[in-house]
């Protein structure tokens, strides 16, 4: 009986399906592991936020997704298959951090052969006009700024009408002002019921977007939820203190995340500040100057992931 | 975690044969378009070879009856050396900075079939090789009395297109070892001298002894025999399977380094 629920359960779960997955994907460059026992899995019309910092894996885990890479070990199946079969390519659009694109070739150019690669392409001006590349469609790409850059970029992703879109960094370099109008246009895929993977460095840009983020460190998963669990998570509080513990000592106390010495004092990051001051005030009656506040976004996620190797118990 | 289902419903849409045939003219049509918008490549690959055909051919040929003869003689020879550019600086050139700074990436990620990108490379250097022939063509049958007749220049032209191929692949081994920055100067270390010695830029009976030995090893040296072979003035004919053989194999070895080459990228980093 129980045996017959547990295979009925996957039919039964409301969730969306896994347009793609992987399971125990590791990675070696040489000496140095990209990634290393990576299982996700990405559903049905969610924005995907994968979150860290720079060499965190994070591209290399989009290239494995699109065929580019074949891993050391463990699988990857997108729509149901391998993607380094093209077949699953048409399904899939793409952007990736580039050097450089052929400058030559008009916006109109780029796109419209872009489009030609897919089995049913979106028209044209349907993809200027989500892009925002309307108004410089006739220029070559070697005279456009940053921004227009990213965004011929952006449309050479979505002119195929993919149902899955990886965007690789798509804000990256850009200023504030070119930033949102990409989210905007990021939105408007979602609006579509389009399934994208997102990487990116910035907790804010996954906070704005994504349905669910996984933050990516030294090639692990070592936090996944939704953008307000990872919050909470990340950003806790910060409690600054003197003591006469020592880090060592502060370290071991439950919820903990970081101890870092400023001056005279301690600066603690700790997940929920209630239990660790109560613990701090009992190992040290002495303790003064304590204060409690928020710890920033970014900077409570630089801790969140720079000190995961050292401390990792605040991750279930 | 759940089992993971997939609903049936996954069947991947294929492109009909009309949207392939639109698809591989696209990228043909845009290949072309993107180096002939490219000032410094049409004008070094196209003025070059004629600028050292008007001056070694035409300028410094000898008068009175030997004048047409050295003028068709270079014809064949500066040809080669044009289209040998050609395929060089298109394949070498551009597969090192296309992979080396992302854009490959860019398009294996879209459902681009590979077979079309090294197609559209293909009909590049043909376009290119053929435009070469007809300019130098034109100009030694202007000042300098050369008389091809139109099937000997059509033949000509089909040894010329044809003889890109071994320099192709060389470009092509080339463009997956070498880095975007020294790409274009590594073809032209091995591009300018080869030419030299081959004998494309001053007779290889006129060359020093040691030279024209060193020539029986070199690509260019072959396909200049047979496009000598073609036009008929070559001085000392050969038998063309002598230098199609060496061609064939040239081109079946870089061919080989190319792959490995594409081998080697596929679990490399880039980007």
């Amino acid at each position: 009986m129980s045996s017959a629920i547990a295979e009925l359960t996957p039919y039964l779960n409301p969730r969306p399906a896994a347009v793609a997955h992987t399971r125990g994907l590791t990675k070696k460059y040489g000496t140095v592991t990209a990634l290393h026992n990576v299982s996700m899995e990405l559903r049905a019309g969610e924005l995907l936020a994968l979150l860290g910092p720079n060499g965190a894996g994070k591209t290399t885990l989009v290239r494995m997704l699109l065929g580019l890479a074949s891993p050391d070990a463990g699988r990857v199946s997108v729509f149901g298959a391998d993607p380094r079969q093209s077949s699953v390519a048409g399904r899939c659009g793409a952007m990736l951090q580039v050097g450089r694109v052929p400058e030559t070739l008009k916006v109109r150019e780029h796109i419209d052969l872009f489009s030609s690669y897919y089995p049913s392409p979106l028209p044209l001006a349907e993809t200027f006009k989500i892009a925002g590349l309307a108004e410089f469609k006739d220029r070559p790409f070697g005279e456009l700024s940053g921004g227009q850059k990213q965004r011929v970029l952006f449309g050479i992703a979505i002119c195929g009408n993919p149902d899955l879109l990886f965007l690789d960094e798509p804000t990256v370099g850009l200023d504030v002002e070119a930033r949102r109008l990409m989210w905007a246009q990021i939105r408007t895929l979602i609006s579509r019921g389009k399934t994208v993977l997102l990487t990116t460095h910035y907790l804010n840009e996954a906070d704005a977007l994504a349905d669910r983020i996984l933050v990516l460190q030294q090639g692990s998963i070592v936090a996944e939820g939704t953008p307000a669990e990872i919050k909470a998570r990340a950003i806790g509080k910060q409690v600054r203190c003197v003591t006469r513990l020592t880090a060592h000592e502060i370290r071991q106390i439950p919820g903990v995340v970081s101890v870092k010495e400023d001056r005279n004092a301690y600066e603690l990051q700790v997940s929920v500040a209630e239990p660790v001051v109560r613990e701090l005030l009992q190992r040290d009656s002495w303790l003064s100057e304590l204060e409690v506040t928020n710890a920033g976004l970014e900077e409570a996620f630089l801790a969140l992931t720079q000190n995961h190797s050292s401390n990792s118990k605040w991750s279930n | 975690m759940a089992t993971t289902t997939f609903p049936a419903t996954y069947a991947l849409p294929q492109r009909s044969l009309g949207q392939l045939i639109a698809l591989y003219a696209k990228e043909v049509k845009y290949e072309i378009v993107k180096y002939a918008r490219i000032p410094i490549f049409a004008l070094s690959t196209i003025l070059f070879p004629v600028m050292f055909y008007v001056l070694f051919g035409i300028v410094m040929a000898p008068s009175g009856a030997r004048r047409a003869e050295t003028a068709t003689y270079l014809l064949a020879t500066m040809a080669c050396y044009g289209v040998m550019g050609v395929a060089m600086f298109s394949f070498g050139v551009g597969i090192a900075m296309e992979r080396g700074q992302g854009w490959l990436q860019v398009k294996r990620a879209s459902p681009m079939p590979l077979p079309a990108y090294f197609l559209a490379k293909i009909a590049n250097a043909v376009v290119f090789a053929t435009v070469i022939s007809l300019v130098l063509l034109a100009v030694g049958e202007a000042f300098g009395g050369v008389r091809l007749g139109f099937f000997t220049a059509a033949k000509l032209i089909a040894i010329l297109v044809a003889g890109s191929i071994p320099f192709s692949a060389m470009g092509l081994a080339l463009g997956y070892f070498a880095k975007p920055n020294s790409a274009p100067a590594m073809v032209n270390l091995v591009y300018l001298p080869m030419s030299f010695c081959s004998g494309l830029w001053i007779p290889i009976f006129m060359l020093p002894r040691v030279l024209q030995k060193v020539a029986l090893v070199l690509p260019p040296y072959h396909m200049s025999q047979l496009a000598l072979n073609a036009i008929g003035v070559n001085p000392h004919p050969s038998p063309a399977w002598g230098h199609l053989e060496p061609l064939i194999g040239v081109t079946l070895l870089f061919l080989g380094i190319a792959a490995y080459g594409y081998w080697r990228d596929e679990g490399a980093s880039y980007g």
